[in-house]
């Protein structure tokens, strides 16, 4: 679909609409285990929270309403009734309302980025922002998808790995700096457009205590799958989740000749 | 082979559980321990506030023993501080039982500055129940509006557990009272921005005490009012405790609480709010106890293995849980009661009494567990016992807390027929 903004002069206008996703997953100071049959982890009585790049996500949608650049500010959750908790915490921040789209237990261990994706873009067709912020990656399954899938399905621009988010020169465009592996790259993008949010992005706050009390009288609205109208047929089977491999001692050297032969030995430098 | 036990424990203990219930609920014979969301969000708040803004910094004020203004400000402005006010002044109007749970979880990281985050809850509460709406408006009001703290100030060099024998005169001057005398071991008594004050106002010494005291709301900056230096204490270092000299100090009767006389019925009553959290500040201290502990055990080897593997360290462990669990269940019980409207003296007093003795012996039984390294700075558990040892003391003594207690319970044994 096309949705087209009026490219009148940001500062002017009355802000973006900005689309957060936050995803709930194992707390980071948890540590995880594997489940016995290999299957997945434990996640059954284990500590959940907000992932860490969605914090950073929800912090900079609710600084860009505090330097009023955006309006109105939605969290979206695509995931298990817990994930209301999640929600909350980010309307505790400053989130103005929020969409849980809930995930049914038996489906949610093979969602997959593509799915949440799709869900995602059905969202945006009827909220109709004009920036979806998202964390870069979550930091259970690491996939670094989500954003990138969304941004091609909507047909929109994307800018991930953002580490700094303002108004381009002429105001009528959003001048991302993007983390990447050569250093730092600058780019202006047309909205609407999906950025991901990187490290380095912003530091979250802490939710108030009486925002936190507040938070429980914002609008949060459910949704389904089936309504949203997108198939959670899975694509890919997980065969199996294992340890890493213990890490093995290594050795202390005397000199530089010893290590080069011991490199040697190991046929790792002729 | 630890690994083995915990997880032959963990089968054992579903297993059971699946035998009991069909299915887990939280109301069963009508009582129920689950935290409402609010106060799981309070606890998470208090939970990470403490890990990020408390405990990196607790050692350095304990040395020190400078007062924590940064981590005061920060609290208040989460607005972690005055939880109990209420909110047509501004505050949050949470109960006895959400303070409690803040409680712990500062006092995990620092019992000292929980104390001094916490201490305005002492001070406010004579104003709480017995201000008029203008004394709470200005007093409690500026509280709420900028990090200020309170004092409590009734305890003197010659009467801390003797009330009624405080030595304060409060003497009527026309339409003002004037307080001459000294208060002893007050905290946050140098850093208060007002004192609520407990003097005798009748100088007969056989009007009985519910009649001879009056309290006062008396500012910091009254001509007269000369805060002592700071006291060197053994533990809750990073409270500002001092004595306080009151010299001709002249207070309007608009800053009378109450009426004249009633002094000591206000003063006491205080305490029946501040008992419970003050449980629950010695529950932070039993938890923080066994978490050092315990993680201590999993990493010392003695005998070739962790001596958490050893019969006897472990049982020190569990000793310090049963403690844990059940002063936190008496202080949930104190704070429920008040939260109810009911006089929670006798619950109030079991929970203080018991909780500050569970702090006490799990500090020491921690720096068992620490050996030689425990005794020594560069580890956390020496301080625990330093700061435990006040909870047997302040707010009323292990010996108050039984003669109440003892008395609650034989009046209501008397008033049965047998």
């Amino acid at each position: 679909y096309i949705h087209i903004i009026n490219k009148a002069d940001m500062a002017a206008s009355k802000g973006l609409k900005i689309l957060v996703g936050c995803k709930r997953v194992i707390d980071y100071a948890v540590k995880v285990r594997v489940k016995p049959d290999r299957s997945g982890v434990v996640t059954e009585g284990v500590k959940h929270s907000m992932n860490p790049f969605d914090e950073i996500a929800v912090e900079e949608a609710v600084r860009m309403k505090e330097k009023k650049l955006a309006g109105e500010a939605v969290a979206i959750s695509v995931g298990p009734p817990q994930s209301q908790e999640t929600l909350r915490t980010a309307l505790a921040m400053g989130i103005d309302r929020a969409i849980h789209v809930e995930i049914p237990l038996a489906q949610l261990e093979k969602l997959q980025p593509i799915h949440v994706s799709k869900l995602l873009a059905k969202v945006c067709e009827s909220e109709k922002p004009d920036l979806v912020i998202l964390g870069k990656q979550a930091i259970d399954d690491d996939c670094n998808q989500t954003g990138q899938m969304l941004a091609a399905l909507l047909d929109w621009p994307q800018a991930t790995f953002a580490s700094k988010i303002e108004p381009s020169q002429d105001s009528k465009q959003l001048r991302v700096t993007r983390e990447v592996d050569g250093g730092l790259e600058t780019i202006d993008v047309s909205v609407p457009a999906v950025v991901t949010s990187d490290l380095r992005l912003n530091e979250p706050r802490y939710a108030t205590l009486p925002n936190i009390m507040k938070a429980k009288k914002k609008p949060l609205a459910k949704m389904s799958p089936d309504q949203l109208g997108v198939d959670l047929q899975p694509r890919q089977e997980v065969i199996s989740v294992e340890d890493p491999p213990v890490r093995k001692a290594g050795a202390k050297v005397e000199s530089v000749e010893d290590l080069v032969g011991k490199l040697r030995e190991k046929g790792l430098v002729k | 082979m630890l690994n083995g036990i915990l997880k032959t424990v963990q089968l054992v203990g579903s297993a059971s559980r699946a035998r009991l219930c069909s299915a887990p609920t939280e109301l069963v014979g009508g009582i129920s321990f689950k935290l409402s969301e609010e106060q799981q969000s309070l606890q998470e708040l208090a939970r990470k506030f403490t890990a990020d803004e408390i405990v990196p910094v607790a050692a350095q004020y304990d040395v020190s023993g400078e007062y924590p203004w940064p981590v005061i400000r920060k609290a208040h402005s989460l607005g972690l501080m005055n939880l109990s006010l209420p909110k047509w002044l501004g505050g949050l109007e949470l109960g006895v039982f959400d303070g409690c749970l803040a409680t712990e979880e500062f006092s995990f990281g620092c019992s000292g500055i929980q104390t001094a985050i916490l201490g305005n809850g002492l001070g406010a509460s004579p104003l709480l129940m017995f201000g008029t709406k203008e004394q709470q408006k200005e007093y409690l009001g500026r509280l709420i509006e900028e990090p200020l703290m309170c004092a409590y100030a009734v305890t003197e060099p010659g009467a801390g557990s003797d009330v009624a024998g405080i030595k304060t005169t409060a003497v009527r001057k026309g339409d003002d009272w004037v307080i001459n005398g000294q208060k002893m071991w007050i905290t946050n008594g140098g850093v208060a921005n007002w004192y609520f004050v407990l003097a005798r106002s009748d100088p007969d010494p056989k009007t009985p005490a519910g009649k001879a005291f009056t309290g006062f709301i008396i500012n910091r900056d009254t001509p007269g009012v000369n805060p002592g230096r700071k006291e060197d204490n053994l533990g809750q270092r990073a409270s500002d405790t001092r004595g306080i000299t009151f010299e001709d100090v002249v207070v309007p009767a608009k800053n009378v609480l109450g009426t004249p006389g009633m002094g000591f019925k206000i003063a006491m009553g205080a305490f029946d709010k501040t008992r419970a959290p003050v449980g629950a500040g010695a529950v932070g201290i039993a938890k923080r106890a066994l978490h050092e502990a315990t993680q201590y055990a999993m990493q010392r080897k003695t005998m070739g293995v962790p001596i958490a593997q050893h019969q006897a360290v472990a049982f020190l462990l569990a000793d310090m849980a049963i403690g844990l669990e059940t002063a936190r269940l008496a202080v949930w019980r104190a704070a429920y009661e008040a939260d109810c409207g009911r006089r929670n003296t006798y619950y109030a007093s079991v929970a203080k009494a018991f909780a500050s003795d569970v702090a006490n012996k799990s500090a020491s039984d921690a720096v068992q567990v620490f050996g030689g390294n425990g005794y020594n700075k560069e580890y956390p558990v020496e301080k625990l016992m330093r700061d435990a040892k006040i909870f047997q003391i302040y707010e009323g003594t292990s010996q108050i807390q039984r003669l109440i207690i003892s008395r609650e319970l034989l009046a209501a044994a008397m008033s049965v027929k047998s």
